[in-house]
């Protein structure tokens, strides 16, 4: 378990970055923490870091958002409102998990079952500060 | 036909309710039946799309057959599916499961009846619904359309075309409304709870920020406010404070208002026109304000009831008779859309 800590929105950007770089099609990246502490924004960043172009949204909608301008697909999931992982069959998960792009989803621990094996976890904690947050990265 | 008129039927499904509604001519609504399906959710503490669209499916053909017969009593004669001209189907933006089940059963409806097929974007749908009790209503307009999904400034240019000039670049208004509501402890659905309890609020008394962005941009940025609220709670806690609900609701949501307004009323500053559209479009304060505001600048204001700023079927109906007009009939090879952009 790597732990990092994440001063401010300048951080979660340089990390997003560097992470996009070694994301490869088939990455499923679990974001696990509660409202505000950066999910979205650090999707965001990740997604810059692919080259996306399109404006990457909260997802809670239609619960997964596919942009393609990037250097790899980049599958946007957020499960907030999924309760039964009947809904995510539904939506057809599999073919993003194991597809052709990477995984970003948030509030994964709804569907902790569903995740591969080998997703890699952030648990997001907030730290001292309003801007303060504490990476917890299962790689 | 009726008497000379077209008959639309509309089926929604898209989010949370299932509906279907007849109308005349697209503005003239002889039904339009909503199974709400509220009291399942609150049950979760959240809106459950896969309890939704397993009811969407139980719903059905009860929402479509009352449809029917309400407004055959509104018509004092019997309707029957011979009887219409044409079937609309939302096909997107939505939730996949519950999308699927609406346009399935439409395909159904139009291969066993031979009647046409009419594809309806659910935002385009939003903003007819305006049609439907202002009779004189035509494009072009511009239109703020407010709801769990979108936030978005849309110039109406004609029937089913429509340009979006700025939408939300994170969190949707109704989305913001939603998630703070839990943060303070009001549970779902979050607009309407929020919008009740601030009446008992201070809506100066907290200073959350207003997010303009840009000079001139019509984008709209939500998740600050959100962590903004999340800070100040924690901040209280902190200190061992009790929090004030109805002030932070009303302090929260006076600070998501001012920014929508303002941007609303500026873009709405040439064609003096405004159509509100969308869940948000009921909340009372929005109303309140775009009022004052609009009267002040001479722009002409328009909003729905409240049973058409939820999702309905008689707003699709609306905007599928005028696709329909305009000979936009789809095949059976109409697909759900769950991403469908706002001005596809
Ligand atoms: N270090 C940080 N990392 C990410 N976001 C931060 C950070 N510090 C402050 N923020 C702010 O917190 C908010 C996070 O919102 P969002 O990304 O929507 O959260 P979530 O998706 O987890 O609910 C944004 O307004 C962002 O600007
Ligand atoms: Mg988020």
């Amino acid at each position: 378990m790597r732990e990092i800590r994440i001063k401010n929105e300048k951080d979660t950007e340089r990390f997003g970055l560097e992470l996009a770089d070694k994301l490869k099609p088939g990455d499923v990246l679990a974001l696990i923490g509660d409202l505000g502490t950066g999910k979205t924004t650090l999707t965001k960043y990740i997604a810059k870091g692919l080259g996306v172009t399109e404006t990457v949204t909260s997802p809670t909608f239609t619960i997964v958002q596919e942009y393609r301008s990037g250097r790899i697909p980049l599958f946007h999931f957020d499960v907030y409102r999924i309760l039964d992982p009947d809904e995510m069959f539904e939506i057809g998960y599999e073919d993003y998990f194991f597809g052709p792009g990477a995984c970003v989803v948030e509030w994964a621990d709804q569907i902790e079952e569903l995740l591969p094996e080998d997703a890699m976890i952030i648990r997001i904690e907030r730290g001292e500060t309003e801007t303060e947050r504490i990476y917890k990265c299962t790689f | 036909m009726i008497d000379g008129k077209t008959l639309g039927l509309a089926i929604e499904s898209s989010c949370d309710e299932t509906s279907a509604a007849l109308s005349l001519n697209g503005r003239e609504v002889l039904s339009n039946i909503i199974s709400s399906q509220i009291a399942v959710h609150t049950k979760f503490g959240g809106v459950v799309p896969e309890i939704a669209s397993r009811h969407h499916l139980q719903n059905i053909n009860t929402v479509v057959d009352s449809c029917f017969e309400e407004a055959g009593e509104k018509l004092g004669r019997k309707l029957t599916m011979s009887d219409v001209d044409f079937i609309a189907v939302t096909y997107g933006p939505g939730l996949v499961g519950a999308l699927l089940i609406g346009v399935a059963t439409a395909k159904a409806y139009a291969l066993a009846a031979g009647k046409p097929l009419i594809g309806v974007n659910h935002m385009q749908g939003h903003i007819s619904a305006n049609f439907i009790e202002h009779k004189d209503l035509e494009p072009p307009f511009m239109s703020l359309v407010v709801s769990g999904g979108h936030t978005n400034i849309v110039q109406v240019d004609r029937y089913n075309h429509c340009i979006s000039l700025g939408g939300t670049r994170d969190d949707a208004a109704g989305e913001a409304f939603d998630k703070v509501a839990r943060v303070i402890g009001l549970g779902y659905p979050g607009g309407p709870k929020i919008d009740k309890i601030s009446k008992q609020g201070d809506p100066d008394a907290i200073r959350f920020k207003r997010v303009f962005l840009e000079e001139g941009s019509m984008d709209f940025s939500f998740s600050g406010i959100k962590t903004g609220v999340l800070n100040y709670v924690n901040g209280e806690k902190q200190k061992g404070h009790e929090i004030n609900v109805p002030d932070v609701a009303a302090s929260f949501q006076q600070a998501v208002l001012d920014v929508i307004v303002t941007k609303a009323v500026w873009a709405a500053e040439k064609p003096k026109r405004l159509a509100v559209a969308g869940g948000v479009a009921s909340n009372s304060r929005l109303r309140e304000m775009l009022t004052k505001e609009c009267e002040e600048r001479g722009i002409e204001l328009f909003f729905p009831s409240p049973v058409y700023c939820t999702d309905n079927a008689a707003m699709i109906g609306c905007a599928g008779y005028y696709k329909y007009l305009d000979g936009g009939i789809d095949d059976l090879t109409l697909d759900a859309i769950p991403g469908l952009a706002m001005d596809a």
